[in-house]
C-alpha cells in the first residue's frame, strides 16, 4: 500500500503516467476523455448549445423590435433615414469576407496546416476591427446629432449640425484601441530584437488588428465628409427639410394618416438626402434604444470574437493543430459565423426599411 | 475472483486516498476541477442561502401573526419579501438539485471520471458564488422591494432600491445555470458508456436533461430580459417602461418566457431524484419507465407553451389568455403521468420506510397538492379571483418547497453515503422528516383557505377574519424551520461521526454505487458494469465490505463476451 | 492503491483501456489526409462559391430595398434574402451540411423556440394593438 500517500489530484504527475500513451498522440486531450474524437464530438456539441443560447439572448431583442415595429411602423420607417445603407452595406461584405476566412482558416486546421490557419486568422481579426472602425464613425456621428436611445434622444431638426469631421467621441472611442496599438506594436517589437518570434508575430497580429480598427474609421470619415460635401452642393441635410413642429412629447400611437402618407413620401434615397414629411418626436429616441441595444450587443459580440480569435491565432502560430486536434478552431470559427448571421438580420432590418 | 480486500477497495468504504482526501487546503477546492467537490461546494452555498432566506421566511410570518402592522414596516416588509423569493429562486432553488445532486452523481452514473466541461463546471461555480456577492451587496445597500419579478416600471422607475445590482446578480446566476446545463447535455450525450443506451438511462438523468434543455433554451432570454431591464432603468429606454413609449406587457412576456419553464427547471430534476429512491427504496424496478423518461421531455417542452398564465389578469389579450390557458391545462398531463407511474412502483413494492423513502411519500402527496391547485389557477374563470392571493403563494409553495425541497433533503439523505462515506441516524432523520412534512401542511395548507377567501398576497396587514389561518400559518412556519434544520443538522453530524458507508448500501443499481464511498478522485478503480438501472438482481449483499456488489455476469468468465463496460 | 491493482483483472479500466482504443485513433494521426474521420475539410469551390453567393444576395438586397417598391412585402422579401444567406452560411461555412444530424437539430430547435417567442407575443400584441389605440385616440 504504498502509494495510499500519494496524492491524487488533477494535478498529480500520477495521473499524466496513467494516460502517458494518449498524450504522446495527442497532447490536447483531457482526463477524462478516451479519444481524440470523443473530445472534439463534446466540444463541438458544447459550441452548438452557446449557439443556442447565442440566438435566444439575441431572439428577446428580435422580439422587442418586432413588436416596436408592428406597433409602430412609422417611427421605423422615419428612422431608417438616419442610417447610411452604405457604410451598414459595406460592413456587412467585411463581416461576410472575413467569415469566408475564417472558414477557410478552419479547413486549414483540419489539414493540419498551421501556418494558413494563422493568416486566415489574422485577416479575420482584421476585418472584425474594420467592421468595428466603420461602426465607431456611424455611432459617433449619431451621438452628434443626438439620436440617442429612450428619453436622452434629442435631436433638433432646427438646431444647425456642425459636421466635424472628427468627432470627440470618435477620439474617445478611438483611445483604446490606439493604447492597444501602441502597447502590443512595442511588445511586438521587443520580442522580436530578443529572439522571442512567436511572442513577437502574436503581438505583431494583435497590432495589425487595431490597424485594421483605424482603416475602418479612416474609410467611414472620408465617406461621411463626401456625404456632408454632397449636400452643401444643394440637397439639403435632412435636418433641414423636417417640418416645423418642434420636439414632441412621447406621442404614443401615430396619427395613422400621418404615417401612412410619411411611408409613402419617404424618399428611398440614402439616408441623409431624403425628406421627412412628418414632424420628428422623441418617439424615435424606442427606435434607438433598439438600434443600439441590438447593434451594441453585436458589436460586443464582435470584441469577445476578436478576443477569442488571437487565442485562436496565437495558438496556430505555436503549429497546435493536427487532423485529430483542430477542435477549438473550429469552435471559435462556428461562433464567428454566429456573430456575421446575426448581422446578415441586423442589416436589413436597421438600414433597409423603407 | 477478486478477494475480500480487494473486494472492500473497490466497493467497501474508502479507507483514504478518497476525493475528499485527494488533496488538502483551500486552494485544491477552489480551483478544483472535480465534479464532486464542485457538488460540495454548491451544497454550502445552496444551504446557506436556504437558511438565509429561510430566515427572512420567519421574520415575514411572524410579522403575519397580527393583523395590523407589529414590528416591520411597510417598506422593509416589501424588502423582506423580496429578498426572500429573489434568495430562495435564483440561489436556493434553481441551482439545488443539478448543481448539487446533478453534479455529483451525474458523472458517475455514466461511469465517466468527470463531466465533459470540467472548467466550465468551474466557471458556473464562480459564477454563482459572483452572483451570491451581488446579493450580498443587495442586503447590505438599500436592498431590494420589487418581488422577486422585477415588474416594471415599478422596478425601471419607482423603486428607490437597489435593483440594478440585484437583476445584475440574477443576470450572472443564469449563466451560472447555463452552464451547468449545457454541461449535462454534452455529458450525457457524448460520455454514455458503451451498453447505456438512451432507455438505460437512470430516470434521474432523463430529468436532468430535460431540466438542461430548458436552461440552455430559455436562461438566455432571462438574460436578456434583465439586461434590458438593466439599461432601461439606467438610460430610460423606452422599451419597458410607459413614460418613455414602452409595453410594460412586454416586460411580463419576456420574463416569463423564461420564468415559467424555469419552475420546471425546478421540478424536473427534484422529479428525477424522486423516481431513482422511489425505486431503490422499493426495491422494484421502476413502473412504466419510459413514459416517466419521456414525461420528462415533454413537460420541458410544453413548459415553453403556458408562460402567458401568469398573465391573465395583466392586460393580456382574450384570444392569448385562451391558448394559454388551455395549453396549462395539458402540461398537467405528463406531471400525473409521473405521479400515477410512482405508485404503481410503490404498488406491491418491498418498501423499506427509511427516510429517503418518507421524503419521497411526503414529495408524492405534496406535489399532488400542488400540482392540482396549478389547475384551478391555470382555468381562466377561476384565476380572475384567485390571482395574486393566497391561495397562488400556496399553490408554489407546495411544488417548490413541497416537492422540489423536500426532493433535494432526501436526496442528500439518500446520497450522502456517497458524498460523505458515512450513515446518517436513520430515527432521527424520520422524526425530522416528520417535522418537515407536518410543518410544511401547517404552513401553507391555510393559505390555500385564505386566498380563496380573498386574503391578497404580499400584504403586511390584513382583515380579522384571516388571523387564525395566520396564525396556524406562522406556527407551521416554525415547524417547518425547526424540520429543516433538524434534517440539515443529521447530515453534518453523520458527515463527522456517522457510522463508515460501504460503497452500496442500498443495493441500489445505478453506477455511482459501483464504486467506494467516497468515491476516489476518477471515481471507479475498476471496470463498471452497465445493466438496467432498475435490475436489483444485478447487486447481492456481501457481508465483507457490509452492502451490496455488482453480480459479475456468467459472460464475464468468458474472454471473448466482456460485459457492456464503460468502454467507449 | 488504485494504481497497484493495475494488473488485476478488476484493474483501473479507463486508463486500460485508454490504449486499446487509443491503438486506431493514434495511427492516422498528423499529416495524413485521412485516418482522422472526423475532420471534414470543406472543398475550396464551395466556401468561394458560398462567399460569391453572399456577396450577390447582399447587393441584391440592398437593391430591391432602394429600387423596388414592395410596400409591405419589403419585410417579407428583406428577410426571405437574410434567410436563404444565413442557410448559406450554416450550412456551410457553419458545416452544418456534413455536421451530425443531432447538432443540426440542436441549432435549429433555437429558431423553433424564438419562433414560438415572438409568435406569441405577436399574438397579443396584435390584439392588445386596438385597445392601446383607442385609450390614446383624443376623445
Ligand atoms: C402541474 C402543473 C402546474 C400548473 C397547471 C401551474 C399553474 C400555475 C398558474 C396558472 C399560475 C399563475 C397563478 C396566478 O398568478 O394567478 C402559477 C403560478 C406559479 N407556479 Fe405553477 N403550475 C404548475 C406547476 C408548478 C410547478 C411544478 C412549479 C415550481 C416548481 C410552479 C411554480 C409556480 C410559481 C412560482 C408561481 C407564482 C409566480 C408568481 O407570481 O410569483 N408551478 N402556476
Ligand atoms: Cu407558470
Amino acid at each position: 500500500m504504498a502509494s495510499t500517500n500519494v496524492v491524487r489530484d488533477e494535478y498529480s504527475p500520477l495521473v499524466d503516467l496513467e494516460h502517458s500513451h494518449e498524450h504522446e498522440h495527442a497532447p490536447f486531450i483531457a482526463h477524462h476523455f478516451y479519444t481524440a474524437e470523443q473530445q472534439f464530438d463534446s466540444g463541438k456539441l458544447g459550441i452548438w448549445l452557446f449557439l443556442v443560447t447565442e440566438v435566444l439572448f439575441f431572439g428577446g431583442l428580435f422580439v422587442a423590435y418586432i413588436i416596436y415595429r408592428y406597433n409602430r411602423p412609422e417611427v421605423f420607417i422615419d428612422a431608417h433615414q438616419y442610417l447610411d445603407t452604405l457604410l451598414g452595406g459595406l460592413n456587412t461584405i467585411v463581416l461576410l469576407f472575413s467569415s469566408l476566412t475564417m472558414a477557410w482558416g478552419v479547413r486549414a486546421a483540419q489539414m493540419g496546416d498551421n501556418k494558413t490557419t494563422a493568416i486566415s486568422v489574422l485577416v479575420t481579426m482584421v476585418c472584425a476591427a474594420i467592421f468595428l472602425g466603420v461602426k465607431a464613425v456611424e455611432y459617433s456621428h449619431k451621438w452628434d446629432l443626438g439620436l440617442l436611445p429612450g428619453n436622452m434622444f434629442s435631436y433638433d431638426p432646427h438646431a444647425e449640425h456642425p459636421h466635424h469631421m472628427i468627432s470627440d467621441y470618435l477620439i474617445l472611442l478611438c483611445i483604446p484601441f490606439a493604447i492597444v496599438f501602441v502597447v502590443t506594436a512595442l511588445i511586438s517589437i521587443l520580442n522580436l530584437r530578443t529572439g522571442q518570434t512567436l511572442a513577437g508575430r502574436f503581438h505583431g497580429g494583435l497590432a495589425i488588428t487595431m490597424l485594421g480598427f483605424f482603416l475602418g474609421v479612416v474609410v467611414g470619415v472620408v465617406w461621411n465628409a463626401n456625404m456632408i460635401s454632397h449636400e452643401e452642393h444643394g440637397e439639403g441635410h435632412h435636418a433641414a427639410a423636417v417640418g416645423e413642429s418642434p420636439v414632441r412629447p412621447v406621442s404614443y400611437v401615430a396619427d395613422d394618416a400621418t404615417s401612412k402618407s410619411g411611408a409613402a413620401d419617404a424618399s428611398p434615397a440614402t439616408a441623409t438626402a431624403s425628406n421627412v414629411a412628418h414632424p420628428i418626436d422623441k418617439s424615435l429616441g424606442v427606435f434607438f434604444s433598439i438600434y443600439y441595444c441590438m447593434t451594441g450587443l453585436h458589436a460586443i459580440h464582435i470584441i469577445g470574437g476578436i478576443i477569442a480569435l488571437s487565442w485562436i491565432f496565437y495558438r496556430s502560430l505555436a503549429a497546435h493543430w493536427r487532423p485529430d486536434y483542430f477542435g477549438p478552431v473550429d469552435y471559435v470559427g462556428l461562433y464567428w459565423h454566429l456573430v456575421d448571421l446575426i448581422w446578415i438580420y441586423l442589416f436589413p432590418l436597421m438600414y433597409l426599411i423603407r | 475472483m477478486a478477494t475480500v480486500t480487494q473486494k472492500q477497495q473497490l466497493f467497501g468504504h474508502a479507507a483514504s486516498n478518497h476525493y475528499l482526501d485527494a488533496s488538502r487546503g483551500v486552494m485544491s477546492w477552489i480551483f478544483t476541477l472535480d465534479h464532486k467537490r464542485i457538488a460540495i461546494m454548491y451544497m454550502y452555498g445552496v444551504i446557506a442561502s436556504l437558511f438565509l432566506a429561510g430566515i427572512f421566511a420567519l421574520v415575514l410570518r411572524t410579522e403575519l401573526y397580527t393583523p395590523g402592522p407589529w414590528f416591520l414596516s411597510n417598506a422593509v416588509y416589501n424588502q423582506m419579501f423580496t429578498l426572500h423569493g429573489a434568495v430562495m429562486v435564483f440561489l436556493f432553488i434553481i441551482p439545488s438539485v443539478p448543481a448539487i445532486i446533478g453534479n455529483f452523481v451525474l458523472p458517475m452514473m455514466l461511469g465517466a471520471k468527470d463531466v465533459a466541461f470540467p472548467r466550465l463546471n468551474l466557471a458556473s461555480l464562480w459564477l454563482y458564488w459572483l452572483g451570491g456577492i451581488f446579493f450580498i451587496v443587495v442586503l447590505s445597500t438599500t436592498q431590494l422591494d420589487t418581488g422577486w419579478t422585477f415588474y416594471t416600471p415599478y422596478s425601471t422607475s419607482s423603486s428607490k432600491t437597489n435593483v440594478i445590482a440585484a437583476t445584475l446578480g440574477a443576470f450572472i446566476l443564469g449563466f451560472s445555470s447555463i452552464f451547468t446545463g449545457l454541461n449535462f447535455i454534452v455529458t450525457i450525450n457524448t460520455m454514455r458508456p458503451k451498453g447505456m443506451t438512451w432507455f438505460r438511462l437512470p430516470l434521474l438523468l432523463w430529468g436532468l436533461y430535460s431540466t438542461s434543455i430548458i436552461q440552455v433554451l430559455a436562461t438566455p432570454v432571462l438574460g436578456i430580459t434583465l439586461l434590458l431591464l438593466i439599461v432601461e432603468r439606467t438610460l430610460k429606454l423606452g422599451i419597458f417602461d410607459p413614460a418613455y413609449g414602452g409595453d410594460p406587457l412586454l416586460y411580463q412576456h419576456f420574463f416569463w418566457f423564461y420564468s415559467h419553464p424555469a419552475v420546471y427547471i425546478m421540478i424536473l430534476p427534484a422529479m428525477g431524484v424522486i423516481s431513482e429512491m422511489l425505486a431503490v427504496h422499493c426495491r422494484k424496478e421502476v413502473f412504466g419507465y419510459k413514459f416517466i423518461a419521456m414525461s420528462s421531455v415533454a413537460i420541458a417542452l410544453i413548459g415553453f407553451l403556458v408562460w402567458g398564465h401568469h398573465m391573465f389578469t395583466s392586460g393580456q389579450s382574450e384570444l392569448t389568455s385562451l391558448v394559454f390557458s388551455a395549453i396549462t391545462f395539458s402540461v398537467a398531463v405528463p406531471s400525473a403521468v409521473k405521479v400515477f407511474n410512482w405508485l404503481c412502483t410503490m404498488y406491491r413494492g418491498d418498501i423499506n420506510l427509511s427516510t429517503p423513502m418518507l421524503y419521497v411519500m411526503s414529495f408524492i402527496f405534496l406535489f399532488g397538492i400542488g400540482g392540482l391547485t396549478g389547475l384551478w389557477l391555470g382555468a381562466l374563470s377561476t384565476d380572475i379571483p384567485l390571482h395574486d392571493t393566497y391561495f397562488v403563494v400556496a399553490h408554489f409553495h407546495y411544488v417548490m418547497v413541497g416537492g422540489t425541497m423536500t426532493a433535494l433533503l432526501g436526496g442528500l439523505f439518500h446520497w450522502w453515503p456517497k458524498f460523505s462515506g458515512r450513515m446518517y441516524n436513520e430515527p432521527l432523520g424520520k422524526l425530522f422528516c416528520f417535522f418537515v412534512f407536518a410543518g410544511f401542511n401547517l404552513t401553507f395548507f391555510p393559505q390555500f383557505i385564505m386566498g380563496s377567501l380573498g386574503m391578497p398576497r404580499r400584504y403586511h396587514e390584513y382583515a380579522e377574519i384571516y388571523q387564525i389561518y395566520h396564525q396556524a400559518s406562522t406556527w407551521g412556519a416554525f415547524t417547518l424551520g425547526i424540520g429543516i434544520f433538524g434534517a440539515v443538522m443529521v447530515l453534518v453530524y453523520a458527515w463527522f461521526f456517522g457510522r463508515k458507508a460501504s460503497g452500496n448500501p442500498w443495493g441500489a443499481a445505478t453506477l455511482e454505487w459501483q464504486c467506494s464511498s467516497p468515491p476516489s478522485f476518477h471515481n471507479f478503480e475498476h471496470r463498471v458494469i452497465v445493466s438496467e438501472p432498475y435490475d436489483f438482481e444485478s447487486v447481492i449483499y456481501d457481508e465483507s465490505v457490509d452492502g451490496y456488489i455488482p453480480v459479475i455476469p456468467k459472460r464475464d468468465l468468458a474472454p471473448n463476451q466482456q460485459p457492456a463496460t464503460a468502454t467507449h | 492503491m488504485a494504481n497497484q491493482s493495475h494488473s488485476n483483472t478488476a484493474s483501473h479500466g479507463h486508463s486500460g483501456h485508454g490504449h486499446a482504443s487509443h491503438g486506431h485513433a493514434g495511427h492516422g494521426h498528423a499529416g495524413h489526409g485521412h485516418g482522422e474521420h472526423f475532420a471534414h475539410p470543406a472543398p475550396a469551390w464551395i466556401l468561394f462559391g458560398t462567399f460569391f453567393a453572399l456577396i450577390f444576395l447582399t447587393v441584391l438586397t440592398v437593391f430591391i430595398a432602394d429600387n423596388v417598391e414592395l410596400g409591405s412585402f419589403e419585410l417579407v422579401v428583406s428577410m426571405g434574402i437574410a434567410t436563404v444567406k444565413s442557410v448559406l452560411v450554416g450550412a456551410f461555412f457553419m458545416h452544418m451540411y456534413w455536421d451530425k444530424g443531432f447538432n443540426v437539430l440542436v441549432f435549429l430547435s433555437s429558431v423553433l423556440f424564438f419562433a414560438l417567442f415572438i409568435g406569441y407575443a405577436l399574438m397579443d400584441s396584435y390584439e392588445t394593438l386596438p385597445n392601446i389605440t383607442n385609450y390614446y385616440k383624443p376623445k
